[in-house]
């Protein structure tokens, strides 16, 4: 039975110095850094790709951030009103 | 009534902006930081003992009390990055400052946050007897096993053949010394109530790091006498490393000269839970 | 209740003054003939539930008042000579971020360890050099320990008037003297409210407050300086403090502080009994230096005589004030050694000897 419970995080792209360590921990493999874009203080930031909605809000990548780039939010569904 | 369908099978897929509408946040910046962005280079794990920290000062609600005493080193512009009260010490006094304001105002919550060349070399009379007096203040004590900001000298805790700027040749310990275990010398001073040693190189060291600083606060706020955690923390830029491989030489190589643990717990710390 | 006059050593005498004077927290560390102050404090502070801590060196004490002094506390330390070297990159410190602070040195024997005799021969280590940067302690040189008491009574004012640095510039006799001495009333202890609106106790939820000396952007800095240059300015407007002594109808001038500015008093009465014409220039405030008057004594002067227990640092002041109206002799002694009224009347002698008007004197100048 696939998870209720679904994530995403905020990115505050200004702030990603491109050191890429939230990339070496997700577990859904789905953080990479971006391809081609610059942020104000010229470093590559990190994107989420997850078109099908594999976070889980684990949190391991705002954990290891060293400049508390990412916010991160959950949604268990079996938790959600009217379900 | 439950609904067990996957939630993101093909007929209802969840919207991030409905799950940060709907869900509950499960991470953000700690109030006890401030929004500037910091100068430390991609990657320095300055950034996530400072978060710890904030994150110990809200869970504690003491940011309207706390005053920090930041060091000379590279996180010399650290009152930039906090949103609370702070001066500046001069390198490796620190603990003198600290000091002088625990014993004026002893309601407030003090700690330092010093770097290796910062405690453990020019400023290692001031530790040692702060913890000697059992000054009742928190210290931070970041080992990066160089001195960071002058870009890359050896530092007291420079492991045995590590290249620096000022160990061009490798470290050599007929010459130099051996590397400063702070801790474990910490430790054996009375005064000293909660002395452990960190890292932050993964999620568990990270969890075990914040346990610490929480404990650390908890130690001051109940006046049992000096803490200090001590964090095994990366040099991407002069170790010339990248971020990644920077967190796996703190685990495969200074770990091993500088084991993970607690080196004094006070029977009274212990009892804080 | 009248104060009452009670025999104090000097010592002694300054801690209570201090501790009249409002001292919140004392840091220090041992070093002869300053250590008394410190233990006074030791046995005094706690009695008045204040701070007393004995620090592992000067390096930390003056860190420590640092600290202290950053909270707005009225902070202070007292030192010797070695000690004071050790303290100068503090002292400049709390320079740089204007936080009010006052330090004793009981000057002794220098360079090196030196001794224990009393000395002057820190002059310059206070007024020009206290620390690194462009910076000036306000410095009061007091010659006796009733003067040393109401000098320490004003330092905390003073220090939180300008937001200073304020020394007091005893030396070891001072220090180590008995002398008798009436202390003044105990000034009520600061409310939080008159606490600087910049001191750091915590934000409570207020804007953060930040106490650094760091200005990595130049034109900060020098804003930083411009700013100080303009406190020192005023400082030196309000705070010139001397005394004179016959100087009305004077031809020569001896110019000396503290102790020895004390001796000259006998050595002026003894010469003007001798015949001789002369007044004393006594500075109390070697920074600012009172330059401005002396300058105004100068004029018509056959000449000045600086006493000094150095090597003449003091005299490049007078040098500086007198602007070549006059000849400026110097008569020192070092290493400790007290100079006597004797031996100071003697070097007057010789001053008169070479500058008095050819006119009447019978035989032509020999040497």
């Amino acid at each position: 039975m696939a998870s209720t419970i679904k994530g995403t995080i905020v990115i505050e792209v200004d702030r990603c110095k491109g050191c890429e360590l939230c990339t070496t921990v997700c577990p859904q493999d789905i953080l990479h850094m971006g391809r081609g874009r610059f942020n104000a203080r010229g470093y590559r930031p990190v994107e989420l790709v997850d078109p099908t909605g594999k976070c889980t809000g684990c949190a391991l990548c705002a954990l290891i951030c060293p400049d508390v780039v990412l916010s991160v939010y959950r949604y268990d569904a079996r938790r959600a009103p009217g379900a | 009534m439950t609904d067990n369908r996957p939630i993101n099978g093909p007929d209802n897929i969840i919207s991030p902006e409905q799950i940060i509408a709907q869900g509950e946040v499960v991470y953000q910046r700690p109030d006890a930081l401030s929004d500037a962005q910091t100068h430390y280079c991609p990657g320095c794990t300055h950034g996530i003992i400072h978060r710890l920290i904030g994150e110990a000062i809200d869970e504690l609600g003491i940011q309207g009390k706390t005053i920090m005493v930041a060091p000379v080193g590279c996180s010399v512009l650290m009152y930039y990055y906090f949103d609370v009260d702070g001066v500046e010490a001069a390198h490796g006094r620190a603990p003198a400052m600290a000091t002088g304001l625990k014993r004026t105002q002893p309601d407030k919550i003090v700690f330092t946050y010093q770097g290796d060349g910062d405690l453990a070399s020019i400023g290692a009379a001031e530790i040692l007897h702060a913890a000697n007096r059992g000054e009742n203040i928190s210290v931070f004590f970041v080992n990066n096993a160089v001195y960071g900001m002058t870009s890359g000298q050896m530092a007291p805790t420079s492991l045995p053949g590590q290249i620096t700027t000022s160990s061009p040749l490798g470290r050599d310990v007929k010459v130099h010394g051996f590397p400063m275990r702070m801790a474990e010398i910490i430790a054996g001073l009375p005064g000293a109530a909660y002395v452990v040693r960190r890292s932050v190189y993964d999620a568990r060291t990270i969890r075990q790091a914040k346990k610490a600083v929480l404990t650390a606060f908890k130690t001051q706020q109940a006046g049992l006498g000096m803490s200090m955690v001590e964090f095994l923390s990366s040099c991407p830029t002069n170790w010339h490393m990248s971020p990644a491989e920077s967190l796996t030489w703190i685990r495969d190589t200074m770990v091993p000269y500088y084991p993970l643990g607690d080196f004094k717990v006070a029977e009274e710390v212990k009892a804080l839970g | 209740m009248t104060a009452k006059r009670e025999l104090w050593k000097g010592n002694e005498a300054i801690a209570e003054a201090a501790i009249r004077g409002g001292v919140e927290a004392f840091f220090g560390y041992p070093i002869t003939p300053q250590t008394e102050l410190l233990e006074y404090m030791s046995v005094r502070m706690p009695e008045l539930g204040r701070t007393f801590l004995q620090a592992e060196s000067e390096v930390a004490s003056i860190n420590m008042v640092y600290g202290a002094a950053c909270g707005g506390m009225r902070a202070m330390s007292s030192s010797s000579s070695p000690g004071i070297s050790l303290m100068q990159e503090g002292l400049s410190y709390i320079a740089a971020s204007e936080v009010p602070a006052v330090l004793v040195d009981v000057m002794r024997g220098g360079p090196g360890l030196g001794n224990i005799q009393p000395s002057q021969s820190d002059y310059f280590q206070m007024t020009r050099s206290a620390g690194h940067g462009d910076f000036h302690p306000l410095v009061l040189a007091p010659s006796t320990v009733q003067e040393a008491v109401d000098l320490m009574y004003e330092a905390f004012p003073l220090a939180e008037k300008y937001r200073t640095l304020v020394i007091l510039a005893a030396d070891g006799s001072l220090g180590q003297m008995m002398e008798p001495a009436t202390m003044p009333p105990m000034r009520p202890p600061l409310t939080e409210a008159e606490r600087g609106d910049w001191a750091v106790r915590g934000k409570g939820n207020r804007e953060k407050r930040i106490i650094t000396s760091l200005f990595l952007k130049e034109p900060e800095l020098e804003a930083l300086n411009h700013k100080l240059q303009a406190k020192l300015s005023q400082i030196a407007e309000t705070e010139r403090r001397w005394e004179e002594i016959q100087t009305e109808d004077a031809e020569y001038l001896v110019v000396a502080y503290g102790s020895v500015g004390r001796t000259c008093k006998t050595v002026v009465r003894e010469a003007r009994a001798q015949g001789v014409k002369v007044g004393l220039f006594r500075p109390i405030s070697l920074w600012p230096f009172p330059w401005p008057r002396l300058r105004e004594l100068a004029a018509g002067k056959r000449a000045i005589l600086v006493s000094e227990m150095s090597a003449g640092q003091m005299l490049e002041d007078v040098r500086l004030a007198v602007e070549g109206q006059c000849p400026v002799d110097f008569y020192g002694r070092m290493g400790g050694v007290i100079p006597l009224p004797d031996e100071i009347l003697e070097a007057l002698h010789r001053v008169v000897a070479t500058y008095r008007p050819a006119v009447d004197s019978a035989e032509p100048r020999s040497e």
